[in-house]
């Protein structure tokens, strides 16, 4: 279970999180949502520690992560990057087997291109890809890779930090159903940051909407039609008019 | 009064930054020091900054150290004529190359090349969350980006000065029995003679040196990249600008260290 208690972060001036209170229970696929420059991805960044907060505790299954030993803390997540984040200077199949080729995690190079393989086959990829360089894919097959990255080691939980921003709406349904059906298959504790309302629909079990700082609301993914809360419906519906200002 | 303060205040903002940032360089520099030397280790890493660093650094290296060298013997022949004193070619090209010319040249460019290349990888890497992605994937940047190339560098540069020197001298050797008419065997004999070990050893410690400044440059503004593009190429300027003058700067303290009477 994750847990997040009072989370203060500022950059300069500008106050990003001013008192953020979410606990993600183990096993459940939680999207955040919220306009762009909410702090979403600062958020994400905070709990796995990419980013210092400037106040608040963090903790994982009950244990504070700022006094976890941080190679054992940090194998125990995967992450998908907006941009996928893959290492140009290395085919496929290595980034993917990124972890499996050093660290605690270390297999030998066969057994780990074959674990890069399944995985690439998981996400829809053909065997062929694991020796293509990053720069040879398109904008969906860099995210599928991105994916495929995030689950090779069997994380227990995962994030993913817009997962279809930048893609086609069909592309974008079929990295929302990859992402769905994985973190099923996998038992994973999932955190997904998005402003995408139909990532949020295939994804949540459990949504919450981040804006000034603080969680607006929090509660089912179907609940969120009958909140009752103006934040949320106006941002649901992409509305210009009402609460969240909109800059025009 | 109050703009003799104003003054006053800009000169110590700019004062602390600078002192600042020197603060930033040395923290940086130890960190990458100590990731060297504390596992886990990346040979793999390390022997691609070595190619990267050495191996394709050779063919900018020779060129220039060939023309510099050959340049050089002109030059001296060209002055030295002034007061009869033709004959000290060899001496000068090869005390010039050896302890001078050779490090320093080598050294800049290093500093156009590589440290370039570093930084504007570096602060690529950045800029698209690959940095971020290492973290995630429990590889710590500092051993993984930063020590092998700091490593690189100080192997592979002293190689490159070492081999500037001896292409240097040729350089003014060919120019000089080809052009000059210097007797090749009297040439090579002169140049012989006039080198001492510490010539030597001095050029290999500089290449070292500037080899190291060279790719902490490099690592240090990638690592210190700002955003978009606009950040990479601010961070690839400031690296190069910053390992040059280094050098530099670094090349009169070391003369001082060897030479000075």
């Amino acid at each position: 279970m994750i847990g997040l208690r009072d989370i203060h972060k500022a950059f300069g001036p500008k106050k990003v999180l001013q008192g953020i209170d979410l606990t993600v229970p183990k096993g459940e696929s939680m999207v955040i949502i919220g306009g762009s420059g909410t702090g979403k991805s600062v958020l994400l960044k905070c709990i796995l520690g990419l980013v210092v907060p400037d106040g608040g505790t963090i903790t994982l299954d009950g244990q504070d992560t700022a006094q976890a030993e941080r190679d054992a803390f940090l194998a125990r997540f995967g992450m998908l990057f907006q941009g996928g984040a893959l290492f140009d200077s290395l085919p496929v199949w290595q980034n993917v087997a990124f972890r499996l080729l050093r660290g605690s995690l270390r297999k030998p190079a066969a057994e780990a291109r074959e674990i890069a393989i399944s995985k690439l086959r998981r996400v829809g990829l053909k065997a062929e890809t694991a020796d293509l360089y990053p720069a040879e894919l398109s904008g969906g097959m860099q995210k599928r890779v991105g994916l495929a990255r995030a689950i090779a080691a069997e994380p227990e939980i995962i994030f993913f930090d817009e997962p279809t921003t930048g893609l086609d709406p069909i592309m974008a349904g079929v990295i929302n159903d990859l992402i769905r059906e994985i973190v099923v298959e996998m038992g994973a504790t999932a955190m997904t940051i998005t402003h995408d309302m139909s990532s949020v629909r295939a994804i949540a079990d459990r949504v919450a909407m981040l804006h000034d700082g603080t969680i607006r609301w929090t509660g089912p993914v179907s609940g969120m039609s009958e909140s009752g809360d103006p934040y949320l419906d106006q941002f649901i519906h992409g509305r210009a008019e009402g609460p969240i200002e909109a800059v025009r | 009064m109050s703009r003799a303060l104003s003054l006053l205040a800009a000169l110590g903002r700019s004062v602390m930054a600078f002192l600042a940032a020197v603060g930033r360089v040395t923290i940086f520099a130890a960190q990458a020091i100590s990731h060297i030397f504390r596992p886990p280790f990346y040979p793999k890493e390390l022997g691609q900054a070595l190619l990267s660093v050495g191996y394709f650094s050779l063919p900018v290296v020779g060129l220039t150290a060939f023309f510099t060298g050959g340049a050089l013997a002109l030059q001296i022949y060209s002055g030295g004529a002034r007061f009869n004193a033709e004959a000290v070619v060899p001496r000068i090209v090869a005390v010039g190359m050896v302890r001078e010319l050779g490090p320093v040249l080598v050294g800049l460019m290093i500093a156009a090349r590589v440290t370039s290349s570093i930084a504007a990888e570096i602060a690529t890497m950045k800029v698209t969350e690959q940095i971020d992605a290492l973290v995630t994937l429990s590889t710590h940047p500092m051993k993984y980006l930063t020590a092998p190339r700091v490593l690189a560098g100080l192997i592979a540069v002293p190689v490159l000065v070492g081999i500037g020197d001896v292409i240097g001298v040729m350089g003014g050797y060919m120019v000089s029995t080809g052009r000059l008419d210097f007797n090749p065997a009297t040439y090579l004999q002169n140049t012989v003679d006039f080198i001492e070990a510490q010539d030597v050893a001095s050029s290999l410690v500089k290449g070292a040196v500037f080899g190291f400044l060279a790719a902490l440059m490099g690592c240090f503004y990638g690592m210190h990249s700002g955003r978009g593009a606009q950040g990479v190429g601010r961070a690839t300027k400031a690296s190069v600008v910053a390992a040059a003058v280094l050098i530099l700067a670094a090349n009169y303290l070391l003369t001082e260290l060897f030479f000075s009477a």
